[in-house]
């Protein structure tokens, strides 16, 4: 029986390739989220990441103060922070709508700042432990490789909640809408759509995109403030590779930026925390806009 | 411009215009674009405003539909004064408005443009009374907008604000770099509607096709209405309105 491949145990590979597509599945989470924000309100939200860590936080909060569960968490936890989200939108990021972009990414990198702040005041940088769901906590035998069950279902879940953004936006009314006020908001304002309410929903539902990650992140990785700042460098590095117009693009190009991260592990491990950079140079030199943008 | 001229220029007193734009001033930055415009629309008239490029016409139907947020003055449609509402509330007050260049979406098919505005009055056309109008559309449906014809675009422009239920329609040059052939189904549509009783104010540069439509012309010149021209003396005025336009 075929037990190693080039001298790597299958074992091993298999195992790499797992934790890759893992990965690979939270920056197609984070960065469809960037995506949609970026499209209609042109604004590079560097909170992101912030809000993925609140996602984490708020789910460890809800366990530790007031017994929420984790399937709990997964749903109450992404409308508590969607609606945090709402509310930067309505009183900070509408106000800077009319000027320069470079004014947008100030304001929310330095909310990001003070939000990353706030939790390293109140919990420590140390990192928070949050249990596995007992529903998932053991793991099945594939004969070739032992797969954790909260794994997978990382992996199923992330998958899920992609494709059914995607499908809200390539094929139902609402989407249709927010395509229509990406491209020309003044026109689908004159149509008599709400457009400043459509643009705090795509805010909200964002932000909401990352607070579920950071509910689906909290049991395997460790709940620290900087959590959400490590994960979003790579995560633009992605969304530079794959390009911010298209969104099947975005969850595309994360999962497989996750997988070759994990190849890389296996084959040249010194590589692979660069490996997505470098790409990300490459693509830059050979198509600027993106592998799934449209130049401008 | 003189007094009387201007309020010779307003329909009669005791019928209230459907639309009714007074002193109105625009401005693109710090560009003064529109200088007191005046002028009246009665419910199913046909309507244009006349005049060379640059003369204020595309600005003020955009001053109209709240699109240019800069104006001032006044600006009563059915009676509301519009002046200080955003867009989105005009439009629901049943404005249907095609810009110049048709603003068809390119990333939305042709039924989701066509689906694209919420209905904004009780008389909303359905897809079956749409695709009466316009043949060519039903073919097209799944189609990305922009690939349309620049013709099947300007249909599909007014398809959509039809199907919103406006009864008052703007449309910015909407032969604009269309074939003779489609000028005339453009022509005939137009016609169609009014029978049915719309309302219409067109901006054009094309002035045979604009005098075969309208009941009367408003001449532009510099961001104001200078002269107006009923469509039953239209011949006797031909040589002045060439010396306007400069054809």
């Amino acid at each position: 029986m075929l037990t190693d491949l080039i001298g790597i145990p299958i074992q091993a590979l298999a195992g790499q390739l797992l934790l890759g597509l893992i990965n690979g599945s939270f920056y197609a989470m984070l960065s469809l989220g960037l995506a949609i924000i970026f499209g209609l309100l042109h604004i590079i939200n560097f909170t992101h990441g912030a809000q993925y860590t609140m996602g984490a936080f708020a789910a460890w909060i809800g366990m530790t103060y007031f017994g929420v569960n984790y399937w709990w968490a997964l749903i109450l936890v992404p409308l508590v922070v969607g609606l945090i989200g709402v509310a930067i939108e309505r009183l900070m990021l509408v106000r800077i709508r009319d000027i320069a972009p470079l004014y947008g990414l100030l304001l929310t990198f330095g909310l990001a700042l003070v939000i990353q702040g706030l939790f390293r005041h109140y919990f420590g940088a140390s990192g928070l432990r949050y249990p596995i769901p007992p529903l998932l906590s053991s793991g099945s035998n594939l004969g070739f490789m032992f797969l954790p069950h909260y794994r997978a279902w990382v992996l199923v879940a992330s998958i899920v909640v992609c494709l059914a953004t995607w499908l809200v936006i390539e094929r139902t009314r609402i989407g249709a809408t927010l395509r229509a006020a990406q491209e020309n908001p003044g026109l689908v304002e004159a149509f008599g759509i709400h457009v400043p309410r459509l643009i705090t929903i795509t805010y909200g539902t964002g932000v909401a995109l990352a607070a579920f990650a950071g509910v689906l992140a909290a049991p395997i990785y460790s709940v620290q403030p900087q959590m959400g700042a490590d994960l979003l460098i790579v995560v633009f590095a992605v969304v530079v590779i794959g390009g911010m117009g298209s969104i099947l693009g975005s969850i595309l190009t994360g999962l497989g930026l996750g997988l070759i991260e994990g190849l890389t592990k296996v084959f040249y491990p010194e590589a692979s925390s660069v490996i997505i950079f470098v790409i990300m140079i490459l693509v830059l030199m050979v198509k600027p806009e993106g592998l799934f943008g449209r130049a401008h | 411009m003189a007094e009387p001229a201007a309020s010779a220029m307003r329909s009669a007193p005791d019928a209230e215009p459907m639309l009714a734009v007074r002193g109105l001033n625009a401005f693109y930055g710090e560009s003064h674009v529109l200088h007191g415009m005046e002028f009246d629309v009665s419910r199913g008239e046909v309507i244009t405003l006349l005049g060379r490029n640059g003369a204020g016409k595309t600005t003020t139907l955009r001053a109209i539909i709240g699109q240019l947020r800069n104006r001032r003055g006044s600006i009563r449609f059915g009676g509301v004064e519009t002046i200080g509402l955003p867009a989105r509330r005009i439009a629901r007050l049943g404005i249907g408005y095609v810009p110049e260049e048709r603003g068809i979406f390119a990333s939305l098919s042709v039924l989701e443009n066509l689906h694209l505005p919420p209905a904004v009055g009780p008389s909303a056309m359905s897809d079956d009374e749409i695709f009466e109008l316009f043949p060519n559309l039903r073919e097209r449906l799944d189609s990305q907008g922009t690939k349309l014809s620049g013709g099947e675009q300007q249909m599909l422009a007014i398809a959509r604000i039809l199907r919103a239920g406006s009864r008052f329609l703007l449309l910015d040059e909407p032969t604009e770099g269309l074939a003779p052939v489609i000028i005339e189904q453009i022509s005939r549509t137009i016609r169609i509607l009014k029978e049915r009783g719309y309302t219409i104010v067109l901006v054009e540069q094309n002035f045979r096709f604009a005098s075969s439509v309208a009941d009367r012309h408003y001449v532009v010149e510099q961001g104001r209405v200078v002269d107006m021209v009923d469509a039953g003396v239209l011949e006797q005025n031909l040589g002045k309105l060439q010396k306007y336009l400069g054809i």
